[in-house]
């Protein structure tokens, strides 16, 4: 964690420190005022401001017009954003739970991310979405989940989790600029919630002035020689939490925040892998046919002879129950990471 | 329906009051003995006790986030459920549904935590009365912010076209977490959305049980008849906030004075003193309540917690002999 913190600080010169929820409105924020054709538009994203402060304070300055309310219709709300960002506008439309995509999933995958590449590319759809994602406070197995694998594995939408503040600010950025349609995935349990405490790692400092982060571009949360650790989310700062426990046994492990998923940053995975040799894959979605498959591969094709073990650690394929001691179970744990890092290295 | 209205109004309280243990001075959704979102009931009890009391355990009824009065006017067993809601072993569904995705068998109950999404089950289960030539039928309740949901559109269609045995109750307390009515809909009376589809429409526009009992008894009695589906939109009132930890800083304040103000239990009990029912009598009635529910929180408290292994289990009801998650990972091993 130390690392991280001086790496931003060195690189953006601020100690100004914003939660994630801040860092990402402050983007939103700037880009509509840059630009008018910008706008906001979900279920209590107005007076509400987001119920996981996606949208705090936009109401105010930009009013009704741009930060719209919309009835409890997702398929007419993101379809209309589709129609929108192909007129040439750039909305931004909140679907307020990731688990709520299966009303609407056909104005996500036939629509928005098709109609680009269906048309030869004589339509773009420079929208995102935003959905807020992940477990860890027992809400069960409809507004729990990730679902992160879902959306990486159907082409045509680039896919983006943020799991600092920094990294908030920099990727919704380039989410608005972007001529794609992106999703943008943040996690409850990092944004900063009075009701729903973070750990202490997503909250950064943030420089004033816009930036963008590219897509497609890793970042190496923690430097280290002995084990290479692939996560994202919420499971950054638990893999992060894993191997400062392990410094004092003398174990250094590396922990790689992909950031983006499509695309995916594989080079730096694979960089890491021939350094170690050795590779764990954490993550919140579910195992079976998603990102922690997709990591394994690309570093089996690419750097097959360095491995010389690999490990994953993601739901196993179970819905996610409600109880604790169940969610506690299935949700990989900082104890978890911790044994299999471990393992790894032994 | 006195008494399944006292009890879910009592129950829901009594359920703010545990929900809140662990959780304080600083709110954390994640703490105390009950975990995650609350949605709770308080003002919406006229519209599951004056529907379900003309139904049999054979009928069935899904119910959405919301749905504790729903259950306890329909008969889950209270025990169980209450278990379920504070994650325990021998809850209802072993611990892995809560409180919005509460199911029960033995009364035909079931949830869906996503708006709209309680609806179509309920149109299967009328076509399965239907095929079967039961008469038995299906109801399903949502709240007004649903009806703008094509899942409840497309239900509305398919029941009336089928003639299927179904009744679709709108539960309206003019809010959709902090949405009120006017702001999604230029149609204030939701039940009008029968019309587009040849469906008989009502609206109870007050606090009064009895006119839910009547409403409730005409369209379940067409559906038990073979003549088709109705819909009925009830006007309840939001006492507590959306779920428990809502500030509802969008809300004014006159308007939950009003929620509050207007209490179809309190109405109720005018009617029944009117036609004779002593105090003594209602005070009896809802001591009986009171003592239900305790007595079910009481019992739920004391259950066990599920053993973590219960987590692999369920997943599918024929489960096969090896799943994919077998060998490779932590979390898979069973």
């Amino acid at each position: 964690m130390a690392t991280e913190s001086r790496d931003i600080t060195e690189a953006t010169e601020t100690d100004r420190e914003l939660t994630m929820s801040r860092a990402m409105v402050e983007a939103i924020a700037w880009e509509m005022r840059e630009n008018e054709e910008v706008f906001y538009m979900g279920e209590d994203v107005a007076d509400y401001g987001g119920i996981f402060s996606s949208t705090t304070g936009l109401l105010d300055e930009f009013g009704r017009d741009r930060v719209m309310d919309v009835p409890i219709s997702e398929t007419a709300f993101l379809g209309a954003a589709v129609g929108a960002a192909q007129a040439g506008m750039r909305p931004i439309a909140e679907l307020m739970f990731v688990d709520f995509f299966g009303v609407a999933m056909d104005q996500i995958y036939n629509n928005m991310a098709k109609n680009t590449y269906m048309s030869g590319g004589s339509f773009s759809v420079p929208m995102v979405l935003t959905t807020a994602v992940g477990g860890t406070y027992n809400d069960a197995g409809q507004h729990s989940q990730t679902l992160y694998g879902t959306f990486a594995h159907l082409p045509g939408m680039k896919v983006v989790v943020p799991s600092t503040a920094y990294d908030a600010k920099g990727l919704m950025h380039s989410a608005i600029r972007d001529d794609d349609p992106v999703v943008y995935m943040f996690h409850k349990r990092l944004m900063g919630l009075g009701w729903m405490p973070s750990p202490t790692g997503p909250k950064t400092p943030v420089p004033e002035e816009d930036y963008t982060i590219p897509f497609g571009e890793a970042d190496i949360k923690r430097h280290g020689n002995d084990v290479t650790v692939v996560t994202l989310g919420l499971h950054v700062h638990r893999s992060l939490e894993a191997a400062s426990q392990l410094e004092d046994d003398g174990i250094d492990a590396e922990v790689i925040d992909l950031r983006t998923l499509v695309p995916l940053d594989t080079e730096t995975v694979l960089d890491s892998v021939r350094k170690t040799g050795k590779l764990l894959v954490v993550d919140e979605d579910y195992q079976s046919f998603g990102v922690t498959g997709e990591i394994i591969a690309r570093a089996a094709e690419g750097a097959l002879d360095d491995l010389s073990a690999v490990k994953r650690l993601a739901i196993p394929d179970v819905p996610i129950p409600y109880a604790r001691s169940l969610e506690d179970e299935v949700n990989p744990s900082t104890d978890k990471i911790a044994a299999a890092i471990r393992e790894l290295h032994e | 329906m006195y008494e399944q209205m006292v009890t879910a109004r009592y129950y829901e309280e009594r359920l703010q009051e545990e929900y809140l243990v662990g959780k304080q001075p600083a709110f954390d959704i994640s703490a105390g003995p009950i975990p995650g979102e609350l949605h709770l009931a308080a003002g919406h009890e006229s519209s599951g006790a004056g529907v379900c009391i003309h139904l049999r355990d054979d009928d069935t009824v899904t119910a959405p986030h919301r749905p504790h009065h729903i259950a306890i006017a329909k008969g889950v067993d209270l025990k169980k459920m209450t278990a379920e809601i504070f994650g325990r072993e021998t809850g209802l569904c072993r611990g892995k549904g809560g409180h919005m995705h509460l199911f029960d068998p033995d009364v035909n109950f079931a949830c869906s935590g996503i708006i709209a999404q309680g609806c179509p089950p309920a149109v299967g289960a009328a076509m399965a009365a239907k095929k079967r030539n039961t008469d038995s039928v299906a109801v399903a309740f949502l709240g007004e912010g649903a009806i703008d949901q094509g899942g409840f559109l497309e239900s509305l269609n398919l029941a009336a076209v089928q003639d299927l045995p179904v009744v679709f109750v709108i539960e309206d307390n003019d809010w959709a977490i902090s949405m009120p009515k006017d702001r999604v809909t230029d149609v204030e009376d939701g039940s009008r959305r029968a019309q587009g589809f040849d469906m008989p429409g009502e609206r109870v526009d007050s606090d009064d049980a009895v006119a839910v009992y009547e409403a409730a008894e005409k369209a379940i009695m067409r559906a038990r008849d073979g003549n088709g589906p109705s819909l009925i939109e009830v006007q309840v009132h939001r006492r507590m906030g959306h779920f428990m930890g809502d500030a509802e800083a969008y809300r004014p304040e006159a308007d939950i004075e009003r929620a509050k103000q207007r209490d179809s239990i309190e109405r109720l009990a005018d009617d029944l003193r009117a036609h004779g029912v002593s105090d003594d009598d209602l005070d009896e009635i809802r001591e009986r309540a009171h003592e239900r529910v305790d007595e079910a929180i009481a019992w739920a408290k004391e259950q066990p917690e599920p053993d973590p292994s219960e987590a692999y289990e369920n997943v599918f009801t024929n489960p096969p002999a090896q799943t994919a998650t077998d060998g490779g990972s932590e979390g898979g091993e069973q």
